[in-house]
Parts: structure tokens; C-alpha cells; sequence
């Protein structure tokens, strides 16, 4: 028989949490939901108006260009991120001089705030003042509108997004290289198998519940983009940058539509939703680290 | 034979200088803000640039903190950083402890409630949360950017992944001599944790520090900003004053840069937190 003592204390210690949680988190989650099916300014009382929203929604060109923009960016980003974190990790798996430096060096990025992030490569690539305009005019170049013509602030930010999180991710595919054995490339070997053959046979096969993974958390991460344009392009030139979240937001805040703006996320929940649910079961629900 | 090992030179060669042209893409960018943050407006744009300008000087920096309101926005940093981090700390690690250890009706609803929340990030619930916000009188209040994000599923998992790895005896030993479970916790449990609750603290006040949606959505008065929310609003006027946003930015990253020399040994090891860096 456990005391009293013993029967409650769990749920004093779960309290705190809880009560964050259950506020902060489902409660408005849940009111979020409901307004979605209202007319609402945040002020005047909620008017019911059903399915509305979400009709509105599929015809209106400013949602629809930020959730194409928002698909866009992430289909190009996060293979950039899985190519390029991969790419790293094997390289420094190989027995490099230097390679803590090296590592230390590539990690680097992703402790900066996203803000500075997209201060620093501003003030990088601005049209007049910037570095890599200087250096391309001086060999005799045209200097290239980075943030202002619509294609190339497209590849800005998601050149600037590799950049900010291929270190992350290649830490988790360096302890994903490190745990395969290394019989499986010494047999190999005796069998006179190239880089590539072990590559493609070995290395990419046992790596594939690290690729996976690192696949979703970049997803999630890339969809929610926000901080980071709000710095670099503030969503310009012509909103060919606007992502979701930042539409959200605008249509939350600055036009006041708190019901069209909780409709438009609920198209966003389900898409991080159904991610989410995937990364759960690659790490069978929270029983293993997510890393 | 030969052939082979001058094959494998070359290749080794080009290895080191793909390596070297990284390094600079990933380093000089930063390098680059730190120097023209030495520099007068002048300096600034002139061309031919120049890494630190011809007269280095910290006129931006003694600018930037005694005539703008950058010591404000400094201390409304460190504030929020530290408190919010003590505060993640405790309340994640109580939690996470009695998932690990306690056995209670509930326990795996709850506990599947906490794993839930992961579903449901800042960028989802933003416009209603706003309200709660402000019904909860943490509008325009630093304690806004405190409190509704102190409780992490993630630390929650990560601390009770430490606690199943250390063995129930210690708890037995001590019910035996009849020490409550508050003290427990407190005296024995607690102490255990403390390679789990570094790694925490470390990763909670890094989030804190360069977060900017939390402090978007709840402050609004200048005398609030956090330094990510000033850098990300002067950024945004029309005339930018490269100056001292440089500054302001070089300072902000210096606990990142103590952090990140410190715990580099940690990183080349292969610590990552999945879902801690927001």
C-alpha cells in the first residue's frame, strides 16, 4: 500500500507543466479552431459563418501565392539541406586532419539567431553596398539584383536556410555514419568495391532511418519559416518570398481577420500534423531520442 | 601500386581544398559582420572594402549603449533568458523525473498528452494564443515571454530518458530511512541530474536568447524589445542604420560564441537536441 504522500506527489511535480500546457498550448489550440469557423476582428463579438473561411481561402490569390511560395521553398530546401548535411558528414568522416575544426567550423551557423542570420547575408548581398556584388563587379561582372528580382531572392533565402542548418543536421549524420560498422567496408573492400559502389550499397541503405528523419525534422522546420525572410527579404519583392506563417500573421495582426487567419493555419496544422505523426513513429514515439 | 597512392593524394588534396572553400562559406560571412561593425558610417560602404576599415573604432558600440536604447533592449535580453531558463529547468525536470520514476493512474495519458504538444507549435496557435495573452494580463509584459514557454516537451523527454537510466535503488534506500519523495527528489535525485540539466540550460537559454516569434507576438512597447525583436524591427524601417544594427548584432552573438567555444567538444561528439533550436 503506497502512502498518500507517495499517490499524490507525482501529480504536484506534473502540475506546473501541466497548467502551461493545458493554457498556453491545447486551450488556445482548441479556441483557435473555433474561431476558424467565425468572422472575427478581436474585438467585436464572434459572428458564426460555418465553412466561409476556409472557402474564401481556396479562392483568395494572396493565400494561395504564399502557400505555392511556401511548397516551393520547401521542396527545394530541404534536399539542398539532406544533400548538403550528408555530403559534409562524409567528408568528415574520413579520417581528415582538422576535422574537429572543420566541424566546429560548419556547425557554426546554426547557433545564430535566424534574425542575424538574415542581417548578415543582407548586408552580404546588398545591391550597392554589398561584398559579393563588389567582388563581382571588380572581376567585371553585372551586379546581380540578390533580394529585389523574384527568382534570385527565391535562391537567396533558400541558399541562406542550407546554410543556417546544414551543420545540425550533419552532426546527426555523422553519429548516423559512425555507428555503421566497419567490417561492412573492409569486406567490401577486399572486393575491390569503388567509393560509389559503397556509397550506394552500404552507406546509403544503413543510413536510411538517419536520412528519414533528418528528411521530417527539416520539413517541419522549413515550413514554418518565418524569422528568417522577416530579416532577409521582409517577404519582397512582391511577395514572391511571403511564406505562410508570415501571411498568418499579417492577416492576424495587421488586417485583423483572427478568423480567415485561423483558417489558414489549420491548413498548416495539418500539414506539420501529418509530419509530426511521421517523426513519432521513426523514433517510436518519443521512446528513442529524437536524435 | 604507385599510381594508386598518387591517385589517392590527389584526391585527398582536393578533399582539404573542397574543405578550406566550406570553412570560408560557412565562417567569413560572420567574420565579415564582426569587422564592419568597427567601422564609421563612411567606412561603411566605402569601395574598395576593407575587412576592419582603415581606423578601426568602437564609436558604434559606445553609441549603440549610450544614446539608443540598446542597454534596454540588453538587459531585457539577459532578464528573460535567465529567468526563463531557471524556470524551464525546474519545471521540465520535475516533470520528466516523475514520468521516469513513478508509477500513477494516468501516467501514460499524460504523458502522451506532453508527446501531443509537439503537434501544436507557436507558428500554429499564434492568433489565439494572442488573446490568452492578453486576457492573462502578460501582454506588453516580460513574464509574457517567460512563463507560457517555460514547459519543453522535448526537455521533459530528454530529462526522463536520463532518470530510466539511473537505477530505482537510491529512491528504495531512502524510503527505507524514511525520507519523503520531496526530499528525494531534492536531495538525491536531483543532484544525480545534473549532466542532463547543463545540456538544458545551455540549450534553453541559446532559444531564448535568439528567439523572435515569442517576443513579436507579446511585446509591443519599445522598452520591452528583447535584442532579436529591435534588430528585427530596425531592420524593417526604411532608412537602415547599418551601424548599429552591425553592432548590436556582433554583440548579441557573444554568448553564442562563449557557448559555442565552450561546448565544441560536446558538438564534435555528436550532441544535437532535436527540436530544441526553434
Amino acid at each position: 500500500m503506497k502512502s498518500f504522500e507517495r499517490r499524490i506527489f507525482p501529480y504536484l511535480m506534473l502540475l506546473p507543466t501541466l497548467v502551461i500546457f493545458g493554457l498556453f498550448l491545447f486551450y488556445p489550440a482548441a479556441f483557435g479552431f473555433w474561431i476558424s469557423f467565425n468572422k472575427w476582428d478581436g474585438l467585436n463579438p464572434m459572428k458564426f459563418v460555418g465553412l466561409d473561411n476556409f472557402t474564401a481561402l481556396f479562392q483568395d490569390s494572396d493565400f494561395l501565392l504564399s502557400f505555392r511560395n511556401t511548397m516551393i521553398f520547401t521542396v527545394l530546401s530541404v534536399p539542398g539541406i539532406l544533400i548538403s548535411s550528408l555530403a559534409l558528414a562524409l567528408m568528415l568522416t574520413r579520417r581528415v586532419h582538422f576535422s574537429n575544426f572543420f566541424r566546429a567550423a560548419f556547425y557554426w551557423p546554426t547557433m545564430i539567431s535566424t534574425i542575424i542570420v538574415g542581417l548578415i547575408w543582407r548586408f552580404m548581398l546588398g545591391e550597392d553596398f554589398g561584398i559579393v556584388n563588389y567582388v563581382i563587379t571588380s572581376r567585371g561582372g553585372q551586379a546581380v539584383k540578390w533580394l529585389t528580382n523574384p527568382t534570385a531572392a527565391m535562391g537567396v533565402v533558400i541558399f541562406v536556410t542550407i546554410w543556417s542548418m546544414a551543420g545540425y543536421y550533419m552532426v546527426m549524420f555523422v553519429a548516423g555514419l559512425n555507428s555503421i560498422s566497419e567490417t561492412y567496408y573492409e569486406a567490401s573492400k577486399i572486393d575491390g568495391s569503388s567509393f560509389w559502389q559503397q556509397f550506394w550499397y552500404i552507406t546509403l541503405p544503413l543510413l536510411k532511418p538517419t536520412i528519414l528523419l533528418v528528411l521530417v525534422l527539416s520539413t517541419v522546420t522549413v515550413i514554418k519559416t518565418y524569422p528568417l525572410v522577416y530579416a532577409l527579404t521582409q517577404g519582397g519583392p512582391a511577395g514572391e518570398t511571403t511564406f505562410m506563417v508570415q501571411k498568418i500573421q499579417e492577416t492576424g495582426f495587421e488586417e485583423n481577420q483572427m478568423g480567415y487567419a485561423c483558417a489558414m493555419t489549420a491548413v498548416l496544422f495539418v500539414v506539420l500534423a501529418v509530419l509530426t505523426l511521421l517523426q513519432f513513429r521513426m523514433t517510436r514515439g518519443g521512446e528513442q531520442d529524437v536524435d | 601500386m604507385s599510381t594508386e597512392i598518387g591517385k589517392n593524394k590527389i584526391s585527398r588534396a582536393v578533399l582539404y581544398l573542397v574543405l578550406i572553400v566550406l570553412t570560408f562559406i560557412f565562417v567569413f560571412p560572420v567574420i565579415w559582420i564582426i569587422g564592419s561593425s568597427f567601422k564609421d558610417t563612411g567606412e561603411l560602404f566605402a569601395w574598395p572594402p576593407t575587412l576592419f576599415g582603415n581606423h578601426p573604432t568602437f564609436d558604434n558600440y559606445v553609441t549603440a549603449f549610450s544614446q539608443g536604447d540598446f542597454s534596454i533592449y540588453f538587459f531585457n535580453t539577459v532578464f528573460t533568458s535567465v529567468v526563463a531558463t531557471i524556470l524551464t529547468i525546474i519545471i521540465n525536470v520535475m516533470a520528466g523525473y516523475v514520468f521516469a520514476k513513478y508509477r500513477f493512474k494516468g501516467s501514460k495519458v499524460l504523458f502522451g498528452i506532453t508527446l501531443a504538444t509537439l503537434m501544436v507549435p507557436l507558428e500554429v496557435i499564434m492568433v489565439p494564443i494572442f488573446k490568452v495573452i492578453v486576457a492573462t494580463n502578460l501582454y506588453n509584459s516580460l513574464w509574457g515571454l517567460i512563463i507560457p514557454a517555460a514547459a519543453s516537451p522535448t526537455a521533459v523527454f530528454l530529462v526522463r530518458q536520463y532518470y530510466i537510466g539511473i537505477p530505482d535503488a537510491y529512491m528504495e534506500a531512502a524510503r527505507i530511512d524514511g525520507a519523503s519523495e520531496f526530499m528525494i527528489f531534492n536531495r538525491i535525485m536531483l543532484p544525480l541530474a545534473k549532466p542532463v540539466i547543463s545540456v538544458l540550460c545551455i540549450f534553453s537559454f541559446m532559444w531564448r536568447w535568439n528567439d523572435f516569434l515569442w517576443p513579436k507576438l507579446v511585446i509591443n512597447n519599445e522598452n520591452l524589445y528583447t535584442i532579436q525583436l529591435a534588430l528585427a524591427n530596425f531592420s524593417g524601417e526604411f532608412n537602415v542604420d547599418w551601424t548599429s544594427l552591425l553592432s548590436m548584432s556582433a554583440i548579441s552573438m557573444i554568448p553564442v560564441i562563449i557557448v559555442f567555444v565552450a561546448l565544441q567538444k560536446y558538438i564534435i561528439g555528436g550532441m544535437t537536441i532535436g527540436g530544441v533550436k526553434e
